[in-house]
């Protein structure tokens, strides 16, 4: 009795670093298959960058498996499960956020609680309501790891655009002076209700409702004067709201085109990395509304049926080290800010990411201003279907 | 017959049934059940109707389902009447050869790959507008929408772009097995003007020589993919975008009503062919009354004439767009309103080299492999044939060319969950497969006319001295039909280079191929290297073609009778 209690209470007390022994052993000679959204050719090239790193460090391998959309992943975890196929399944790891973690959270598809387990979340602020331990207001309860930090910005062309607007409020005006030059993404995109979201928040009475899942009440009346002022911004909208750009970068492309005037990132170092890769002019510039803008993280999970989970594991980790968050955050890399929790860093650490160099189109974090919460994920699903309810016809 | 016949057309109809025919029923099948609610996966077991419901009350569906419609039917039927007056107007002041030959690059570049230039050439900040902006004035690029417009005019000129090249080279080809100068000559003397002798005598022999094509186009472009998301509308998509869109949504419960959207696309294709065989029935009975009104006075040359102008307006439009793929590809930076770009560069192309080395080598890898297991298959069954000493039976016909007329989303996704269950999904396996289903179609259709225009004298006098059946095939009718083989593989790669769908559902996303990578980029924001994808996808089936051209001619350069007898 007594032996096993001290028994027990050793194996609380640090399971954890010989647990991690086993996954790197378990890990030696797989091939993670990473579900990434491929769109971006900078983050297609971290991540390859990634998967060199880890093969030579711990014999794991990255192939990057490009997504056009995250929800192909989940879809094809889904359709997995249909054929009951609990092992050896093609998704390794996802990159996901929002309603994608939540529906595959729901639904059971994922493989964890592992983040406790990897060594460096040591450097991440996982206290209860820090951004790290919350997707869209939803908990993330280990099931998926962070390893970029996200803001919602705009772009511009300054040698264009002598002053953009200022505020969501202001949009309006200033689509009224400039019809045609501003539009948005489709709101089936993330970008596009991220949009919809930033407006929301500044537009709506009680920002705090949004933090609840949303009901049929509080939905009408938080989002009664979102559509007020989305129907007088419609009509000046880039071909007059009858179509939308698919994502985000078309939308960068019809900047650089000259067909609208602004465009959106959910990376601040976005319009830099577009200037330094000739998608577009030395000119562009980054703006954010004056209350602040929305900000989340990015996440990578695993499936439950994962053919590699310890591979995916050790590449999990892998991202969190600060050594890698210097290299994502430098400009010339991918620009991304990092997840970690400056607190937690050491000198070195701190050192590097001091020591990394700057751009004339990338913002301070003093720049961004105050950093607005995602509002729970049911309202960016509510608000995509009212939009598309009132405007597609 | 023989047994070794006997056993040769077991096996070819055994493939043909386990390979081809097995999957799409399959497919058909799982999509079926989703559709009327059952998805074990999701806990869904009970039959209901609540899929229908969903899909009925998705916003945009009736304008989606307007949208296939307008393109699907719109563009096959421009497509065939410019193909018509086209031939019409230039069939005696060409020779068939070069009018094949010139049609060519317009049949051997993907979809895909023909979208993303078209993409670039119409838009308001395009290439046509670029070339108008000096005189038009325009500093900024004029808001109009000319692809993703409201209306599908980009995506139906993007599908004639290649439609009618496709039709005209049926057209010709049909052409070859009916005396044209003489009707032509005797509809002339009896004082018809030329345009009528193509209406009221010439196209009635073609249009039987020419009905399944004509059907495989008009379920292609009523259900097309690829195409319809680089150039057709967006808020609200075709039927078949949006059904994908569904299958893809983060939200499981989705696969249900983009079931029922499946089922309801295979649906429109049957009702659409069936409404071209009441079309023809009908054209029938009315042909025939005008033909033996007899009337003289009307003239159908302007109509020939300004068919011809668009045709060659829509190649001028689509040559732009192949040419506009490698210039991008090369460019660095090229903004409005500069026509040419303001720097060049090989970075595109060195930048991402991993890349598109490794979708080119699974390209390749892919069309090699289906296009060998289709030509084998075409020829085990043409060489079945000829040892039944048979002709090809009616239902054997409507089985080759089954998988061209079910639209592919909609047993893709039942496909996938068969594929599953046999363990077979996300492998290159699978992909292979479901891409043969509509390699091997083109491949026979392809082969079939040649092999029976081979001369039989000389089957013959093989077997008068003495070969027997193998030696027949492998020593007089294999080396005989090279080129034609070599031609039908070429349209296998091509084929197989332009799959997107199977390549994307069967390949559990690990696949890249050009087609893939080429339609994940368009959604991207650098035209550069979305440039070198495309122009390597029409590159490749392009260099087939010239294979199929080159090789021929360099083995018979002695023997000058099969330089170009058998070719069609």
């Amino acid at each position: 009795m007594k032996l096993s209690l001290v028994l027990a209470l050793s194996l609380l007390a640090s399971p954890a670093l010989a647990d991690w022994q086993q996954t790197l052993q378990a890990a030696r000679g797989q091939t993670v298959y990473w579900n990434a959204w491929g769109g971006d050719a900078r983050t297609n090239a971290f991540i390859a960058w990634v998967g060199d790193q880890t093969e030579a460090r711990y014999g794991v391998r990255v192939e990057q498996a490009k997504l056009s959309d995250t929800a192909e992943a989940v879809t094809r975890v889904i359709s997995e499960k249909a054929a009951g196929q609990d092992e050896g399944g093609s998704v390794d790891l996802i990159w996901l956020n929002g309603p994608n973690f939540l529906a595959m959270k729901d639904q059971g598809l994922l493989h964890g609680p592992f983040v406790a387990d990897l060594p460096n979340a040591r450097y991440l602020d996982l206290a209860p309501g820090s951004a790290a331990s919350v997707d869209f207001t939803v908990p993330v309860d280990g099931m998926e790891s962070p390893w970029r930090l996200a803001r919602f910005v705009f772009t511009y062309d300054s040698a264009r655009v002598a002053e953009p607007p200022r505020s969501m409020a202001a949009f309006v005006d200033w689509a009224a002076a400039n019809p045609g030059r501003v539009t948005h993404p489709d709101p089936s995109n993330f970008m596009g209700a991220t949009f919809l979201k930033q407006a929301l928040i500044e537009l709506t009475p009680d920002a705090s409702v949004l933090q609840d899942p949303a009901t049929e009440a509080t939905f009408d009346a938080a989002t009664a004067p979102l559509w007020d002022w989305y129907d007088a911004l419609r009509p000046n909208l880039w071909r007059g709201g009858e179509t939308y750009p698919a994502n985000e970068s078309v939308q960068q492309q019809l900047l650089n085109d000259g067909e609208v005037d602004i465009a959106m990132s959910f990376d601040p170092a976005s319009a830099a990395a577009a200037i330094a890769d000739g998608l577009l002019p030395d000119s562009a510039r980054v703006f954010v509304p004056e209350g602040g803008s929305i900000g989340n993280i990015s996440f990578v999970a695993i499936p439950y049926n994962a053919a590699n989970a310890e591979g995916a594991e050790v590449v999990a980790n892998f991202l969190l080290d600060p050594a890698t968050q210097a290299h994502m955050q430098n400009i010339e890399v991918l620009g991304s800010f990092s997840v970690l929790d400056p607190a937690r860093l050491d000198e070195a650490a701190k050192a590097a990411f001091a020591a990394l160099p700057s751009a004339p189109a990338l913002p301070t974090l003093a720049d961004l201003g105050p950093t607005l919460l995602e509002p729970h994920a049911s309202w960016m699903t509510r608000l995509t279907e009212e939009w598309t309810r009132r405007y597609v016809k | 017959m023989n047994h070794d016949g006997r056993l040769l057309r077991a096996a070819v109809l055994a493939g043909i049934g386990l390979g081809l025919i097995t999957p799409i029923v399959i497919g058909l099948w799982e999509t079926g059940r989703a559709a009327f609610g059952i998805l074990p996966a999701l806990g869904q077991e009970v039959a209901s109707l609540e899929p229908w419901q969903a899909l009925a009350a998705l916003p945009g569906i009736g304008t989606s389902l307007r949208l296939t419609l307008i393109t699907g039917f719109g563009s096959t039927l421009l497509s065939l009447l410019l193909a018509t007056g086209f031939c019409a107007a230039v069939h005696a002041r060409m020779r068939p050869s070069a009018g094949a030959q010139m049609l060519t690059p317009f049949l051997a570049i993907p979809h895909a790959a023909m979208a993303v230039g078209l993409a670039f050439v119409l838009a308001p900040s395009g290439w046509i507008a670029r070339m108008l902006a000096p005189l038009a004035g325009w500093d900024r690029p004029p808001d109009i929408a000319t692809v993703h417009d409201g209306w599908g005019l980009a995506l139906m000129i993007g599908l004639m772009v290649k439609e009618v090249p496709f039709l005209l080279l049926v057209i010709l080809s049909a052409l070859g097995q009916i005396p044209v100068a003489r009707h032509m000559a005797a509809g002339r003397a009896l004082g018809y003007g030329r345009g009528i002798v193509w209406i009221k005598i010439i196209m009635p022999q073609v249009w039987p020589l020419i009905r399944l094509p004509v059907w495989v186009v008009l379920a292609y472009a009523l259900s097309v993919v690829d195409m319809a998301i680089i150039l057709g509308p967006s808020t609200p998509p075709t039927l078949a975008v949006a059904v994908t869109r569904w299958f893809t949504d983060p939200d499981p419960a989705m696969i249900l009503p983009a079931s029922a959207g499946a089922i309801v696309q295979a649906g429109i294709v049957a009702l659409a062919v069936a409404l071209m065989l009441v079309a023809e029935a009908l054209g029938k009975r009315l042909g025939r009354w005008w033909l033996r009104r007899g009337g003289r006075g009307l003239s159908a040359e302007p109509g020939l004439w300004a068919a011809s102008a668009v045709t060659m307006a829509l190649m001028a439009v689509g040559v732009l767009a192949m040419v506009s793929l490698v210039v991008w590809s090369l460019a660095w930076r090229w903004s409005y309103p500069q026509i040419l770009p303001q720097s060049w560069s090989l970075k595109p192309w060195t930048g991402a080299q991993d890349g598109w080395m490794r979708a080119l080598a699974n390209t390749l890898l892919l069309a090699g492999a289906t296009v060998g297991l289709s030509l084998a298959l075409a020829i085990a069954w043409l060489e079945g044939e000829d040892r039944a000493r048979r002709a090809r039976a009616p239902w054997a016909e409507a089985l080759i060319y089954l998988p061209l007329l079910i639209p592919q989303i909609g047993f893709l996704y039942g496909l996938n969950v068969g594929f599953l269950q046999i363990g077979l999904s996300g492998g290159i396996i699978a992909v292979i497969w479901a891409q043969a289903l509509f390699v091997f179609p083109y491949v026979m259709i392809a082969l079939s006319d040649p092999w029976r225009a081979l001369d039989p004298r000389v089957i013959r006098v093989a077997a008068a001295l003495g070969a027997g059946p193998g030696r027949r095939l492998w020593a007089v009718k294999l080396p005989m039909l090279i080129r034609p083989i070599l031609t039908a593989a070429a349209i296998g790669v091509s084929v197989s280079v332009a799959q997107y769908l199977p390549t994307l559902f069967m390949g559990a996303g690990r696949i890249a191929t050009l087609t893939t990578e080429a339609v994940t980029l368009s959604s991207g924001s650098d035209r550069r290297v979305t440039g070198v994808y495309a122009s390597l996808q029409a590159g490749l089936p392009f260099a087939a073609y010239l294979a199929a051209f080159l090789i021929p001619a360099i083995l018979h350069r002695n023997r000058r009778a099969l330089t170009g007898a058998s070719a069609p």
